[in-house]
């Protein structure tokens, strides 16, 4: 990439400031709404890493595939289960934070650990393929990745008719279980839950 | 840290690893259905900076890294689909999106 050393460091902390800000936000904020817009941001944010990485379709890819399709299924999920509920208190919440983050930090160190210590065998920035990086893409995906290719489309498909199966209303007007008239409306409505709960 | 010639490789693998557990303490402490399917979004995120950096740096000339990735957003918009109807008929039946009343197959 032509762009000058210190432009790139730049560049690289304000995106990373973002999306670790970002992805605090989003497991910690109340709101749920505001947790998906952030989750955009985030998005948006690591898109803007992969351009760093020479690598723009892939950044494409990412803003059309998780801006533009997934975050706005997650904003219609919330917009269709938005319902206002008092979380019952859990007794032992503050022993489950404890050991939960206590997992996350180890982790965190353990990994971080190998990310500084191992010595990684770079290869020759002069090899690089750069700006060319869709046509070597396009070359993987018509030849050694076609087998992947051709399941990850039958893959779509199934993802495509099951979400349909799990998620469509019955097209009876009666409902087989209670007798009642289903409620046909876009909006969940709150009603008597099926299964019973087990405390 | 005037004479470097490209962003290390370890900033990269650091941001997406401190974004891995980010995602994972989400998932595990989140009580609201959703939250936990963004969670899991983050974490294939920094899977995905991780195989980007990787294919960069190490592999620069084959990138296979980056065929890798596209996969790994094909599988989770997919995931995301399924996931999300899977959501909502849970709540048509539970009529609640709390992990914790979700314990039918607590033994």
């Amino acid at each position: 990439m032509s762009i000058a050393i210190t432009t790139q460091i730049i560049c690289f902390s304000v995106l990373s400031l973002v999306i670790l800000i970002g992805a605090l936000g989003v497991v910690l904020l109340e709101s749920i709404v505001y947790s998906a817009f952030l989750l955009g941001g985030v998005f948006m944010s690591v898109a803007g890493l992969y351009l760093l990485l020479n690598a723009s379709f892939v950044a494409a890819a990412q803003v059309l595939v998780y801006v533009g399709a997934v975050n706005v299924l997650i904003i219609f999920a919330i917009m269709l289960v938005n319902k206002k509920e008092d979380l019952k208190p859990i007794s032992d919440i503050k022993s489950r934070r404890i050991i939960s983050t206590s997992i996350c930090l180890t982790l965190l160190s353990l990994l971080i650990r190998v990310d500084l210590t191992n010595a990684w065998s770079l290869s020759n920035p002069q090899n690089s393929i750069g700006e060319e990086s869709t046509i070597r893409i396009g070359e993987h995906l018509f030849s050694d990745y076609l087998l992947p290719f051709e399941v990850a489309s039958v893959l779509l498909l199934m993802a495509m008719i099951g979400a349909i199966v799990l998620a469509r209303r019955d097209v009876m007007s009666k409902d087989i279980s209670t007798g009642l008239p289903v409620d046909q409306e876009l909006i969940e409505k709150s009603s008597e839950p099926l299964l019973t709960n087990k405390n | 840290m005037m004479n470097l010639e490209s962003i290390p490789i370890q900033a990269f693998l650091i941001v997406s690893s401190a974004l891995f557990c980010i995602g994972i303490w989400g998932l595990l402490n989140s009580r609201n259905a959703v939250r936990v399917l963004m969670s899991i979004e983050l974490m294939l995120n920094a899977v995905n900076i991780n195989l980007m950096a990787f294919s960069s740096y190490v592999d620069n000339n084959l990138i296979q890294g980056q065929v890798f990735t596209i996969f790994v957003i094909t599988v989770a918009a997919a995931e995301a689909a399924v996931g999300l109807a899977i959501l909502l008929s849970l709540y048509r039946n539970r009529v609640t999106v709390d992990m914790e009343s979700f314990n039918l197959l607590k033994w």
